[in-house]
């Protein structure tokens, strides 16, 4: 089922949640929503659901206006943060839940449910209580449970957000598999931009409720719209005015065309990779090791550090590469995102 | 909780001093006067008082008691899982205005109670009239000692639902609205088994008050023996007749289910605080 | 019991959303369940209430003054604020003496000791008066009679008011994080400066609360003060008492005009607890 959302607008008392949003997910597509905390994914993916009535604006299902639906009758189904997983009933009534109060026959609930419980490895934990599960377990349980009822649009709320990281990596996996089988339209609302490029076909960024690019993520992080969409899908670094990407930045021992000098703050290996925190500004005074906040950095191979012997104190001259992406400075009112440390 | 050895903990001469002095005033205050009654009450053996029970006046008392409590305990109960869910779920204009009335009953002596219901069901007021001619009396009869009592318990089953709703969050309802779930299902399946709990215990708190309700029914009721005096004003009326081995038996059957109440009550916060 | 694989659970938070966003509001109310529940709240409290109100300042002013003002009627005033202040002054210390000791101590018998402390809130007022009596009347077996007696008043609402502050600063002193106290012992502060500067500012609201609602309730208590005190008019007798009698006495003019008093000191009493609760979530 494809949904769309248009000029969806949603106010908290004077905090405006969504400003005039406007989203197009295509039936079958894996979408995230990524953003900074607060900047209205949430909201929006539970205008989707029906959980929020929009101020104003129009969310249509499959081209019938649904703004006014209760969620009840969306068939969305809805997996939360938190998992929201029913307290008082074993996983396997969790999961048999909607197909419950859908009337179905008893045996038809058995296969489906073992059916799912199967999918999401569950099968032997189907009499204990939630309590009893791990978060990463209740999590896949959430999720059976909102597949149960065949759901023609699937959202989730930050979904991994409360687990640990190993686990995370197994479920974002685990949930790319399992849309690859299941082909129903999902929609992922996260703040980890390695989670979103990793699993999603696209992307919508959102930031202070408004939208700020929708692509895939090789269109967000090859041609960002804006300061912050660059900076807020991977890493920056600031020289010379210019916004670029601190893999891209080509560090030579000489003076040469377009590149500025820079001193070397400090050198530290990570895995094969080498960062360089480089003081720009300070270059120019005296040689010798910088006391200075580094003001921009660099990242490159080990064989270049070892090449170009970089060690505190030694004067680099540093330019882009040809071709390389960059973009503008903000200036101080706009806003810069820091990337979430992956 | 366990007992923290903290360092906050007195020396062992101040810990005495305190524990002795608590000790002294609950002794004197709270367990001596109440075992003291257990003590007197079966001061001539249990045959009086199984008789000052079994009287036809007593049992009518706990009869008249029984109907009104349980009646107010109903009506208590039903308002009371209204309200916290429109407290606490909803957003309404004067619901602040809705809370503290809520909790005004805990503010208002009996008495007035009583004084208010005659002001306005009494035989010589506009509804009084209106009800009498419909064969409907309030004041001196059932329902005007069911409204007080209802007046007097209003906001335990509330007060004791708004935290445990607001504990429990709304996520598993909305949960179930996105899998088809009726506002109706919504409550019955998934609300109201995880407040149960805490309705329990607000409930044997309602109950508890409601049996030992008395000032208010002392207004309102008339003391009709036999047709609306309820074993608390007959403990009261025992009294004043000297009949204090009467008196001591109707109080003690009453403390004795004030107990039982207690016992549940300590047996049911754990779980509802959970 | 059931056990849980150890994954640390966040609470079940809701999404988060700014402090200033009201509820939200997914599941429309049908209007039904406010209506009926206002319904009931009218006719079981709003409008009693009222008539009470409307009857005791129909009086006009002067009417209204002097049916308070009659000796009676301002004695037992008197004497119910005086009794109730003395008795949550009381409260205040006793109480969180008492919360103190069940938190922080441990002696056999302690759990059996904090059920008990509830009964006051389970017992019928009538009962708890009669109970009194055993002790402290005629036939005291320790010879002392506080029957007829203002003592004897004091004691009853001393005994009814018992559980209020316990109980509104046990759960403080649970919470409290004891990490400060050794922060604070750490830095060298004494067991007494702790406590008076560590410990107490934190239990100041619960005391506050505590004692707010017990003055309200020692105000409006009837039952367990009719017999201890033998509601001798102008020395024993109590502001509800006093209302009582004027009923009795066919006199509702009068016993409306003291309940509308007693009724706006325990509004002021009641606004000022909202206050004070205010105050303490601010604190944090």
């Amino acid at each position: 089922m494809g949904m769309n959302a248009r000029n969806v607008t949603k106010r908290f008392g004077s905090f405006v949640a969504l400003d005039d949003v406007t989203v197009e997910i295509p039936s079958g597509s894996l979408t995230a929503l990524l953003g900074p905390s607060g900047g209205g994914k949430s909201t929006l993916l539970r205008v989707m659901a029906g959980l929020e009535p929009p101020d104003t604006g129009v969310v249509e299902l499959d081209g019938t206006d649904a703004t006014t639906l209760p969620p009840q009758r969306r068939n969305v189904g809805f997996v939360f943060q938190h998992y929201a997983a029913f307290k008082h009933m074993t996983v396997y009534r969790n999961v048999a839940f909607g197909l419950e109060i859908r009337k179905r026959p008893k045996d038809e609930i058995r296969r489906r449910v073992t059916e799912l419980l199967e999918l999401v490895h569950l099968e032997a934990f189907a009499d204990r209580m939630p309590a009893q599960l791990s978060g990463g377990q209740r999590q896949r349980m959430a999720l059976a449970r909102a597949l149960a009822v065949e759901p023609r649009l699937l959202l989730l709320d930050e979904p991994f957000g409360a687990l640990d990281a190993q686990v995370r990596k197994e479920l974002r996996n685990w949930l790319r598999r399992l849309h690859d089988q299941m082909h129903v339209t999902t929609v992922f609302v996260t703040h980890d931009q390695e989670e979103a490029m990793d699993v999603a076909d696209r992307i919508v960024v959102m930031a202070s409720g408004r939208v700020e690019q929708i692509g895939t993520p090789d269109e967000l992080y090859d041609r960002p719209a804006n300061a912050f969409v660059m900076s807020f899908l991977g890493p920056v670094t600031h020289l010379d005015g210019l916004l670029v990407r601190p893999h891209d930045l080509e560090v030579l021992d000489a003076p040469a065309d377009g590149a500025t000098a820079a001193r070397v703050v400090r050198v530290a290996r990570l895995g094969f990779e080498v960062r360089v925190d480089l003081d720009v500004a300070g270059a120019r005074a005296s040689a010798g090791p910088s006391t200075a906040e580094p003001d921009a950095y660099v990242q490159v191979t080990r064989d270049t550090a070892t090449r170009l012997a970089l060690e505190p104190g030694v004067t680099v001259h540093v330019r882009p590469t040809r071709g390389a992406l960059t973009m503008p400075e903000p200036t101080e009112t706009e806003e810069i995102a820091t990337p979430v440390a992956s | 909780m366990a007992e923290a050895r903290s360092v906050g903990l007195p020396p062992t001469q101040s810990r005495w001093a305190f524990r002795l002095i608590a000790l002294v005033y609950l002794a004197f205050l709270l367990i001596i006067p109440v075992g003291l009654i257990f003590w007197r009450t079966f001061e001539n053996g249990i045959g009086p008082v199984w008789d000052a029970l079994t009287s036809p006046d007593s049992v009518h008392a706990f009869q008249v008691t029984l109907i009104v409590a349980g009646t107010a305990v109903v009506l208590n109960t039903a308002f009371g899982l209204i309200a916290s869910l429109l407290i606490v779920r909803h957003e309404f204009r004067g619901k602040s205005i809705f809370n503290k009335l809520i909790d005004l009953p805990l503010a208002v002596s009996p008495v007035v109670v009583g004084l208010a219901l005659i002001l306005v069901y009494g035989r010589n007021t506009s509804i009084g009239t209106w009800l009498g001619a419909h064969g409907i009396n309030v004041i001196f009869a059932l329902p005007g000692m069911i409204i007080a009592t209802c007046f007097v318990s209003l906001p335990l089953v509330v007060r004791e639902l708004v935290p445990v709703l607001e504990e429990v969050g709304d996520e598993q309802e909305q949960a179930a609205a996105t899998l088809g779930a009726s506002p109706f299902q919504i409550f019955r399946r998934i609300t109201l088994p995880a407040i149960r709990w805490g309705l329990a215990y607000g409930v044997v708190l309602t109950l508890a008050r409601s049996l030992g309700e008395f000032g208010a029914v002392a207004v309102v009721s008339g003391r009709i023996v036999g047709q609306t005096q309820t074993a608390t004003l007959l403990v009261e009326q025992s009294f004043e007749n000297f009949d204090t081995g009467k008196a001591y038996s109707v109080a003690f059957a009453l403390a004795a289910v004030a107990i039982l109440a207690l016992l549940l009550m300590t047996f049911l916060r754990p779980r509802s605080d959970r | 019991m059931t056990t849980t694989l150890i994954e640390p659970e966040d609470p079940p938070a809701a999404t988060p959303v700014p402090i200033n966003a009201p509820k939200r509001r997914w599941r429309p109310s049908t209007g039904i369940e406010l209506g009926l529940a206002t319904l009931y709240l009218s006719f079981v409290v709003i409008i009693p209430l009222a008539a009470v109100i409307w009857r005791g300042l129909g009086l006009g002013w002067s009417g209204f003054w002097a049916a308070i003002n009659t000796p009676e009627a301002r004695y037992a005033l008197v004497l119910t604020v005086v009794a109730s202040g003395i008795v949550a002054i009381v409260n205040a210390v006793m109480g969180t003496l008492i919360a103190w000791v069940i938190v922080r101590d441990d002696f056999p018998g302690k759990r059996v000791l904090d059920t008990l402390i509830d009964l006051p809130f389970a017992l019928p007022t009538i009962v708890a008066g009669l109970v009194l009596l055993a002790l402290y009347g005629p036939d005291s077996p320790i010879h002392v009679t506080l029957a007829y007696t203002q003592p004897g008043v004091v004691v009853a609402l001393l005994f009814v008011t018992l559980p209020f502050v316990v109980r509104t600063v046990q759960p403080v002193l649970l919470e409290l994080d004891q990490d400060m106290e050794q922060a604070a012992a750490s830095l060298g502060a004494s067991r007494t400066t702790i406590f008076r500067r560590v410990i107490l500012p934190n239990l100041v609201p619960g005391i506050l609360a505590g004692t707010a609602l017990s003055f309200a309730r020692a105000l409006s208590e009837y039952g367990s003060t009719v017999l201890i005190s033998g509601n001798l008019p102008m020395k024993t007798q109590v502001a509800s008492v006093n209302i009582y009698n004027q009923i009795q006495n066919d006199n509702p003019g009068g016993a409306a005009a003291v309940s509308t008093l007693l009724l706006v000191v325990a509004l002021i009493v009641l606004v000022l607890l909202t206050l004070i609760q205010r105050w303490a979530v601010r604190r944090g």
